[in-house]
C-alpha cells in the first residue's frame, strides 16, 4: 500500500516531465532508492507494473531501481559510517549525536524514451 | 533499431508536495487558522483524545476536525456527536497517508473564515504520514502504552517530524512493560526539541496540559 502511493507520485512526475519534453512513450524510468528510505524496491516494481500499464504513456515501461547506500556522520568525532550496520550510535566513539547524511532518497533519476 | 534517449530528471518524489505544503501553510497563516496534523498507529486513541481536548477548548477556540481514513465515517460522526464541533470525513481512496493536495481538498469543505483551529486526524500509520508534509502548522503524534516504549527506535522519522508526542493510556501502565523514562530518552534521541506529555484520554488525566499547549500554539500562530 505504501509503495503503491509512491508509484502514483512517480507517475505524476514522469507524466509532467514527458509533457515538458514532448515525449509520447517512456521506455524506462530509473529511480534512486536510498537504503533507509522505507521503500522495498520489489514491491515498488510490482505496484509499478499494475499502475503503469493503465497509462498509454507508460504501457510496458520498465521501472529500474538503483539502491543507494545509507551513510551517517557523527557530530562528535566526524567519522562517517554505514547506517544499516550501526544505526544511530557511532561505532568509532560511541556518540549518539549523529545525523543521516544520505540513504533516504526516493527520486526519479532519469527516463529513457 | 529504436534509438533511446535519456532525459535526466533528478527529482525527489516529495518535492512537489513540499511546495504545495508550504503554500498551504502560507494561506493558513494569512487567514489566522492553525492546522494541527495528528498522527499515530491505529487504535492509539486519537479520536477519544480529540473528544476530551475539544471539550476543554471549545469555549476558547472555534474548532473543526477533519478525519482521514481509508474507509467509513465512524470517527467524524463520533466527534460531531460527542463535541458538537464541525467534523468532516476524508477518504484517502486506499492511500496510507494524506498529502498537502488532499489536505487542501479537505479544507475546501471547511468554513475556514470562522475558525481558529482545524485538527487533521491523519490515517493510522507510523510510516507514510511522517514522510508527507500535509501543510500543517505543527505535527503531533500519540503513542499508546500497549504499543511499547521502543517505537521511537523503530519509526524514527515519525518522532523526528513531531513537535509534540502524547503518551496515551497511562492508566494501563501497571499492566505493561512500558518504561516512560526510556520512552522519553528514545524520543529525545531522535528529536531533542519534542515536547512529551503523558495523558489518559479515558480518565482525562494530562489532557489539560495538551489543551494548554494547543491554546498557546494557536495564539502564537495568530500573532
Amino acid at each position: 500500500m505504501h509503495e503503491l502511493g509512491i508509484v502514483f507520485y512517480i507517475i505524476r512526475d514522469v507524466k509532467e516531465a514527458a509533457r515538458e519534453h514532448g515525449v509520447e512513450h517512456v521506455k524506462t524510468v530509473v529511480m534512486n532508492i536510498g537504503e533507509v528510505s522505507t521503500v522495498v524496491p520489489e514491491y515498488l516494481t510490482d505496484c509499478w507494473r499494475w499502475a503503469a500499464d493503465k497509462e498509454d504513456l507508460l504501457r510496458g515501461c520498465e521501472l529500474r531501481c538503483n539502491l543507494l547506500p545509507a551513510l551517517t556522520t557523527c557530530n562528535a568525532c566526524g567519522a562517517q559510517y554505514p547506517t544499516v550496520q550501526h544505526g544511530i550510535q557511532c561505532p568509532h566513539c560511541g556518540s549518539k549525536d549523529t545525523v543521516l547524511k544520505c540513504g533516504n532518497e526516493i527520486e526519479i533519476k532519469e527516463i529513457e524514451v | 533499431m529504436d534509438s533511446v534517449k535519456v532525459i535526466e530528471i533528478k527529482k525527489s518524489i516529495f518535492e512537489s508536495n513540499e511546495i504545495d505544503a508550504d503554500s498551504l501553510r502560507g494561506e493558513l497563516k494569512a487567514k489566522g487558522v492553525f492546522l494541527l496534523n495528528l498522527m499515530s498507529s491505529p487504535g492509539s486513541g486519537k479520536t477519544t483524545t480529540l473528544v476530551r481536548t475539544i471539550g476543554l477548548l471549545k469555549d476558547k477556540l472555534r474548532i473543526a476536525v477533519m478525519e482521514a481514513d481509508i474507509d467509513s465515517d465512524v470517527d467524524a460522526l463520533k466527534i460531531k456527536e460527542a463535541t458538537g464541533v464541525a467534523s468532516i470525513q476524508l477518504h484517502t481512496g486506499g492511500m496510507c497517508h494524506l498529502d498537502a493536495e488532499m489536505t487542501r481538498q479537505g479544507l475546501d469543505n471547511v468554513p475556514l473564515d470562522g475558525l481558529d483551529l482545524v485538527i487533521l486526524e491523519n490515517v493510522g500509520n507510523l510510516v507514510c504520514p511522517a514522510e508527507f508534509d500535509t501543510g500543517a502548522c505543527c505535527n503531533a503524534m500519540i503513542l499508546s502504552v500497549p504499543e511499547g516504549h521502543d517505537k521511537p527506535l523503530k519509526y524514527p522519522l515519525m518522532f523526528q517530524v513531531c513537535d509534540l508526542v502524547l503518551i496515551n493510556k497511562t492508566d494501563v501502565l501497571p499492566y505493561f512493560d512500558f518504561d516512560l523514562e526510556k520512552c522519553r530518552e528514545y524520543i529525545h534521541l531522535r528529536n531533542p526539541k519534542a515536547r512529551v506529555i503523558p495523558i489518559c484520554a479515558k480518565t482525562g488525566e494530562g489532557v489539560d496540559a495538551f489543551a494548554q499547549w494547543l491554546l498557546e500554539e494557536v495564539t502564537k500562530w495568530k500573532n
